[in-house]
């Protein structure tokens, strides 16, 4: 029963707080601007009027267009399910979740892409083609961040992966996670979330055609898809399963306070890339996941070597070094013990 | 102290990136002057107690290269009248890619060399071949003269950081000899580049292949 509740209580926290964050991330754009800005609630308000509003369909569409909306939220939540909120830990954990997360990551995309494409204008084929041409590097980047958690903690469950920080090279992680946060969620540098008229514009083209409950549902998945990346974000950097229950569920609160001011600040301060230079900053963001992974690897290999155990993955990666220690077996030998 | 002087010279391997991922010749060289004076706090860092030859050494490199010749290199652009865009003979993405590339197979290599016990843990010999092979990737894949000075001072950074393994057994006045000649070579260079942007009107370097009487 308490299990049940716990869902529940879970379910709500997703559901009610994730519209808060663009409102918060709009507050601040407005206060960098000296605007008194949209209040903090907007985006309740707009899901609410949407919601009561009916649903215009072009006649061209297949039942995939209402669908996809629906798919991508559900996988959305679910991903969000997976996720562990600090000291709360996650709802459902089991060995490999982290794949499993990235996929339906994956699937969200895959079916507003879809639904986007269903209805056959130009116009949002273009947005579905961009969008899934950035998704190539930054999927590539939180795959390679994920896998720096993995290899830290030995470990494929979120759960356990989060807990502490991501060692030595945390704060480099959190900047590529950073970077990737703004992609996924087509914030500034990369896509620019007020215009609706650019030829340029991304995530909003490929939903000019839904309205009504659709648009809200996508709407409510974009906020919700922003607050797992920002969780997933502190939770990489900071060592939240170390603290005691309190001051974890604090500061994860406040850190993610943080992000979206972060978040605002960036906008506000930034201009949008040119589009060509978008594929560089991506670039760098797995670049930047790839060394934390890279000082990961060195630091658990360099610790595995200090306690004398023998490490065959390092044997099988540098045979240069194996040949030497047979060359020279008491000199390598006495040097690495 | 490890740490620090790994978080130092890891800092030199991200600016060798940020070099090559960067489009204006001004930011290359604001990069360039901030690997001079990061790696050339190093020897503070590499001695324990340093004797007021290494503290004349480390000033002298960090005014030389984080101010002297950044100047001269600004000075350059100002007389020749450069526009700022790099003019990649490679694409950005491409040449990050490879900088990474080098870097990882830097660490690997690094793993793998017999190293001295004391040198084993630190990033010395890594960070400067990473830096030596982004330096060489700077060189060849921009067009404009003075971004070819700007790959030649990172190469210099990272045989710099090489030499730093012999920091016990070199004298510092060979570094000290190398940075004189440094200096003078930019200086020159300077010269040239506002020579051949008065002669042939462009410092492209591929259309300088010719020679004529």
């Amino acid at each position: 029963m308490s299990h049940g509740l716990d869902v529940l209580a879970r379910l709500a926290f997703w559901l009610v707080l994730a519209p808060l964050v663009p409102g918060i991330i709009n507050k601040v754009k407005a206060w960098v601007a000296g605007r008194r800005g949209p209040p903090l609630f907007q985006l309740y308000f707009d899901l609410a009027k949407l919601w009561r509003k009916g649903v215009v369909l072009s006649t061209a569409v297949s039942p995939g267009h209402v669908a996809g909306p629906a798919i991508a939220w559900v996988a959305l939540m679910s991903a969000a399910l997976l996720l562990p909120l600090g000291p709360a830990g996650a709802i459902l954990s089991f060995r490999g979740d982290a794949l499993l997360f990235v996929y339906l990551l994956a699937l969200a995309r895959f079916c507003t892409a879809g639904a986007a494409l269903d209805t056959g204008s130009a116009f949002e084929g273009m947005g579905a083609a961009r969008e899934v041409s950035y998704a190539i590097l930054s999927e590539a980047a939180v795959i390679t961040a994920l896998l720096t958690l993995a290899v830290q903690t030995g470990s494929l469950s979120l759960g356990a992966m989060l807990a502490p920080a991501a060692g030595p090279g945390a704060a480099v992680l959190a900047a590529g996670l950073f970077v990737v946060l703004l992609a996924e969620n087509c914030r500034v540098p990369f896509d620019d979330p007020n215009t609706h008229l650019e030829l340029t514009m991304v995530h909003e083209v490929m939903v000019l055609d839904h309205s009504g409950p659709p648009l809200a549902v996508i709407l409510h998945g974009a906020s919700v898809k922003l607050l797992l990346f920002a969780t997933l974000l502190v939770q990489a950097a900071l060592p939240l399963g170390q603290w005691p229950a309190g001051p974890a569920a604090g500061l994860l609160v406040i850190s993610l306070l943080g992000v979206a001011v972060g978040v605002g600040l960036v906008e506000s301060l930034l201009a949008r890339l040119a589009f060509q230079r978008v594929p560089l900053l991506l670039t760098t963001a797995f670049i930047l996941c790839l060394f934390a992974l890279l000082t990961s690897w060195k630091a658990s290999t360099s610790s595995e070597a200090r306690q004398g155990a023998m490490n065959p993955a390092e044997c099988r990666c540098s045979g240069t070094r194996a040949a030497h220690s047979a060359a020279l077996p008491g000199e390598s030998g006495g040097k690495r013990a | 102290m490890t740490d620090t002087v790994n978080l130092f010279i890891g800092l030199a391997m991200g600016l060798n990136l940020m070099a090559l991922a960067s489009s204006r010749i001004p930011s290359i060289i604001r990069i360039e002057a901030a690997q001079g004076m990061v790696l050339g706090v190093l020897p503070l860092l590499l001695e324990g107690e340093p004797s007021a030859l290494v503290i004349a050494v480390a000033a002298a490199v960090v005014g030389v290269k984080g101010f002297l010749i950044p100047s001269l290199l600004r000075r350059a652009m100002r007389a020749a009248h450069i526009d700022r865009e790099a003019a990649p003979r490679l694409g950005f993405v491409p040449s990050l890619l490879l900088g990474a590339a080098a870097t990882v197979g830097a660490l690997a290599l690094g793993l793998a060399l017999p190293l001295m016990p004391e040198h084993a843990r630190l990033l010395l010999v890594p960070g400067s071949f990473a830096t030596i092979i982004c330096g060489l990737i700077l060189l060849m894949s921009r067009t404009k003269a003075i971004t070819q000075v700007c790959g030649f001072l990172m190469l210099e950074n990272g045989i710099y950081l090489f030499g730093l393994l012999l920091l016990g057994s070199t004298p510092l006045l060979v570094e000290a000899g190398i940075l004189l000649d440094l200096t003078v070579a930019v200086f020159v260079i300077g010269i040239i580049v506002d020579r051949i942007q008065r002669s042939f009107d462009s410092l492209d370097t591929r259309m300088l292949t010719e020679l004529r009487e």
